[in-house]
């Protein structure tokens, strides 16, 4: 039937390289994704049934019973039996679809059980994924969009996964029940993976829950569904779902850097360290606001800034705390202290801000991220 | 009565300070088709940048802008001041009466409405643009999160609402009291009874809408937390209040098109409205409905099971009376004798239209399926197909359809049937792709999008051009009718038509039912 409806459509959209076009809902890997899909399919086809005979009717009346071909108008009107017959068997219809409707609707919302549990933050403009973890060490990363602003702007060939891909992807092992806590920090955010099914609203402030159980390993691509700004477009979420061994040898590596980190942040970094990922920081932190050369846009110029040119204390402030009632977020709780020490020497040293200062992660280190 | 005067004063205070419900009716049908044209040219402006990915012509912020005074103006500004516009025009002469209960508020009710999109459309020139955060404003992105222009958009949103309950405590009141002897309840028209409903939501929800605005305006000014968890507030509640305004709202707009409908189909098909008392009946059902269905907007928020569950069937239900509309909408064509001028085709495309919206209305209903279908194009597609196709469509029918009465000269024919050819297959190719997009992941909302969203966004960028450019075709031909159309005097313009409107003379003089007229026999008989 699937393949009827979209022949249909494919003849009617012939000057359209509509080939590689989804046309259709996509069924997903999980069990409740392929559920959600025929649940799709059964309303959509009953709709299509009553759509012909309603509009058979109507267009067999607009051929048949027109004035230009002498037809006499007959007088009936009203009719109690009809009447009735329109409203019982349209209500009935509807408690059909109900029933598996609502079996759905339960299992979407069965949490319980949950092998892992992942906890999703929206940002204005990114995701951040923390691993809860009672035993070890919660590991927690930012995912930011990976599509580079030259892009963006046309200046370079778009790729494959254009918006649709990330610095740092969520990794989930598969045949697994994980469940996803989802709040955001700022303003309301949508946690979409068409793919796996999962679509739940992130909202300061409070904690939903949603879960999948994604049998076959790969990467699932979706994008936040809720307006949250001027970039609400560009906050994709990228999924890797692996084998069970794959995803502990990834949460060790992730484990060890975590720890490296937190070695880093007591020793003194070269300048090139600290330039090399202040560039890595600002770029994926600082630069939709601020501009690829510190030009400025939505936010202001970093370039010649006064606040970066001026007292380092104040700029420490400013990067960790945020802008109240602005998109100047607080970064101190973001980013370790190894980056923002390396940005904020980043930023007083690149764009011709020559100031000479090294920031090193002791600096920082009375911040929020200690 | 001798010392009444018979015909307007003269000059710009005519307008100004007029009482008379044609003039304050044509006020209303040219303001709103003056938003009409600039809500359009910002739907341009997002096609414009979404002809194909990456960014071309606006930032994303400005693109935001753009999608939220859209949809505010074609909303507040375009669909709901034509419709009062048509109400104040025609309910008058078509229950016998000689004006509106309440002139002097009329012109109020008006007047307050231009100063008001002034405002809105200044924030366009503000510090921090417009607001951007989409006609629903969710808050904290509307509250915190906002440019400082939110204050002057609340403030416009207050003004509006005034102007919105003073319009329908005027129709209540018109309605209630100054029908002509003889004229029941059960003999009214079905677009005043589609009215008289609407004005009753309106009632109800516009001082929800002014309740949501005020919470929002002392918690940016005032230090509140309504919307702030921070303080012991609930974002969600925004949403509830919103929507519990906003699902009657979206009745309010396509109720009085169902009138319209329900008056022209009979009179092209020569035949009385198949049911006339189910149509009263299944139009009170839907307004009742339309209070407890909000939430299904706010699927995802993640409301416990039984409130899915609830919503989810009460909004089922509201295909039955729907259904029972359209079925009546076919069964009075059915075996008519049908001709097709410009008012009956729009009103078929509406049907055809409007039905596919209600289908995939019905989709969205089913709250397991709606988690794939939130807010995607999914639903782009489902709301232009009822409130573009529903309600715009029907506007357009019954100024074809009334035109000539009003101004005692008729529009060009051929002209009317290719406006509404262009416009039924730019809507067409506008909307239809956008179910696709969205079925496959597109959300809506955004400046620029992945690569496998291209063709259909081409597509229907092409067709949104095609359909904006078919309206100054209608414009042209509204106003060479006024100015040059070919004369016509005889009463009823149209030879199906039934009503008291038609019994008055053509073009409609200034006062009309000075004396109350007799009703003969019920509408919708011959």
């Amino acid at each position: 039937m699937r393949s009827v409806f979209s022949g249909a459509v494919l003849v009617a959209l012939a000057p359209f390289s509509v080939a590689e076009n989804q046309i259709n809902m996509s069924p997903g890997v999980t069990e409740i994704g392929a559920n959600i899909f025929e649940l799709h399919m059964l309303i959509m086809w009953i709709c299509v049934g009553i759509g012909a005979l309603v509009f058979g009717a109507m267009f067999y009346s607009i051929f048949a019973h027109r004035k230009s071909k002498g037809h006499q108008a007959s007088q009936f009107h009203e009719s109690t039996q009809v009447e009735v017959a329109w409203t019982v068997v349209p209500f009935l219809i509807l408690v059909g679809m109900a029933f598996p409707a609502t079996s759905t609707l339960l299992e979407v919302y069965d949490n319980d059980e949950a092998e892992l549990d992942i906890l999703i933050t929206g940002y204005q403009w990114k995701w951040k994924y923390e691993y809860l973890d009672d035993a070890g060490e919660t590991v927690s990363f930012f995912s930011n969009l990976a599509t580079p602003q030259e892009e963006i702007y046309n200046t370079q060939n778009k790729g494959e996964n254009y918006l649709l891909e990330v610095d740092e992807p969520l990794v989930i092992p598969t045949h697994t029940k994980v469940r996803f806590l989802v709040t955001a920090n700022d303003v309301i955010h949508s946690w979409w993976v068409p793919e796996i099914a999962v679509k739940r609203d992130a909202i300061p402030g409070f904690i939903n829950e949603a879960w999948t159980r994604v049998p076959e390993e790969g990467i699932y691509r979706g994008q936040c569904t809720e307006l949250c700004g001027a970039y609400h477009g560009f906050m994709p979420v990228e999924v890797h779902a692996v084998s069970r061994d794959e995803f502990d040898s990834w949460m060790a590596a992730k484990r060890g850097i975590a720890a490296a980190q937190s070695q880093l942040a007591t020793q003194t970094l070269s300048v090139d360290e600290l330039m090399d990922q202040g560039k890595r920081v600002y770029d994926a932190a600082c630069l939709a606001c601020h501009g690829a050369s510190g030009e400025g846009g939505v936010g202001k110029a970093i370039a010649g800034s006064p606040v970066v040119l001026g007292d380092l204390a104040t700029h420490m402030a400013l990067v960790a705390d945020g802008v109240a009632g602005t998109a100047m977020q607080a970064f101190g709780e973001q980013l370790s202290a190894v980056e923002l020490a390396a940005v904020l020497t980043y930023q007083r040293n690149a764009f011709g801000n020559n100031t000479g200062d090294i920031v090193q992660p002791g600096d920082v280190a009375g911040g929020k991220n200690g | 009565m001798g010392d009444h005067h018979h015909g307007p004063a003269s000059g710009v205070t005519r307008w100004l300070f007029t009482t008379n419900h044609k003039d304050i009716g044509t006020m209303y049908l040219w303001f709103s088709f003056a938003m009409f044209l600039l809500g359009g040219f910002f739907a341009m402006v997002i096609r414009a940048e979404l002809f194909q990915p990456g960014m071309q012509l606006v930032e994303p912020g400005f693109f935001n802008q753009m999608t939220t005074l859209h949809g505010l103006i074609m909303v507040f500004g375009a669909i709901m001041p034509s419709f009062v516009g048509l109400a104040n025009w025609l309910i008058p002469m078509m229950i016998g009466a000689p004006d509106m209960a309440l002139p002097r508020m009329n012109n109020w009710s008006f007047w307050i409405l231009p100063p008001a999109f002034l405002m809105l459309a200044s924030t366009l020139f503000m510090e921090g643009g417009a607001p951007a955060f989409g006609w629903t404003f969710y808050a904290p992105l509307s509250t915190t999160y906002a440019p400082p222009s939110v204050t002057f958009f609340i403030f416009a949103i207050h003004i509006l609402g005034v102007s919105s309950i003073m319009g329908s405590i005027n129709i209540i009141a018109t309605v209630m009291n100054m029908r002509a002897p003889g004229m029941t309840y059960m003999k009214m028209p079905m677009f005043v009874w589609t009215w008289l409903i609407t004005a009753f939501l309106l009632v109800a929800v516009m001082p929800v809408l002014a309740g949501a605005v005020t919470m929002m305006l002392m918690d940016i000014h005032f230090g509140t937390s309504f919307f702030s968890a921070a303080g012991g507030g609930d974002p969600v509640l925004f949403q509830h209040i919103f929507w519990f305004f906003g699902h009657p709202e979206v009745y309010i707009i396509i109720l009085p098109a169902f009138g319209v409908v329900s008056q022209i189909i009979p009179a092209f098909s020569r035949k009385p409205l198949f049911g006339y008392a189910s149509m009263v009946y299944a139009t009170a059902s839907i307004a009742f409905l339309s209070f407890v269905v909000w939430a299904h907007h706010m699927y995802t928020v993640g409301m416990p099971v039984a409130g899915e569950l609830f919503f989810m069937y009460a909004t089922m239900l509201i295909a039955v009376p729907t259904g029972v509309k359209v079925f009546n909408w076919v069964t009075t064509m059915w075996r008519g004798a049908l001709s097709f001028e410009t008012p009956m085709l729009f009103c078929i495309g509406f049907l055809v239209l409007f039905t596919l919206g209600g289908f995939t209305g019905l989709m969205l209903s089913i709250a397991p399926a709606d988690f794939q279908y939130h807010d995607t194009y999914f639903v782009v597609a489902h709301f232009h197909y009822v409130m573009v196709a529903g309600a715009v469509f029907s506007m357009t029918a019954a100024i074809y359809y009334w035109l000539p009465k009003w101004c005692g000269r008729m529009y060009n024919e051929s002209m009317g049937k290719t406006h509404f050819w262009i416009s039924f297959i730019g809507f067409n190719i506008t909307f239809f792709p956008q179910h696709f997009v969205g079925l496959a992941g597109m959300p809506r909302r955004i400046p620029d999008y992945a690569l496998q969203f291209a063709d259909f966004n081409m597509m229907s960028s092409i067709g949104a051009f095609i359909y904006g450019a078919s309206q100054l075709l209608f414009l042209y031909n509204v106003i060479a009718t006024i100015v040059a159309g070919k004369r016509v005097s005889e009463e009823k313009v149209w030879d199906g038509a039934e009503g008291l409107e038609w019994t008055v003379a053509t073009p409609a003089p200034y006062h009309t039912f000075e004396e109350p007229p007799r009703v003969p026999k019920p509408v919708g008989t011959f």
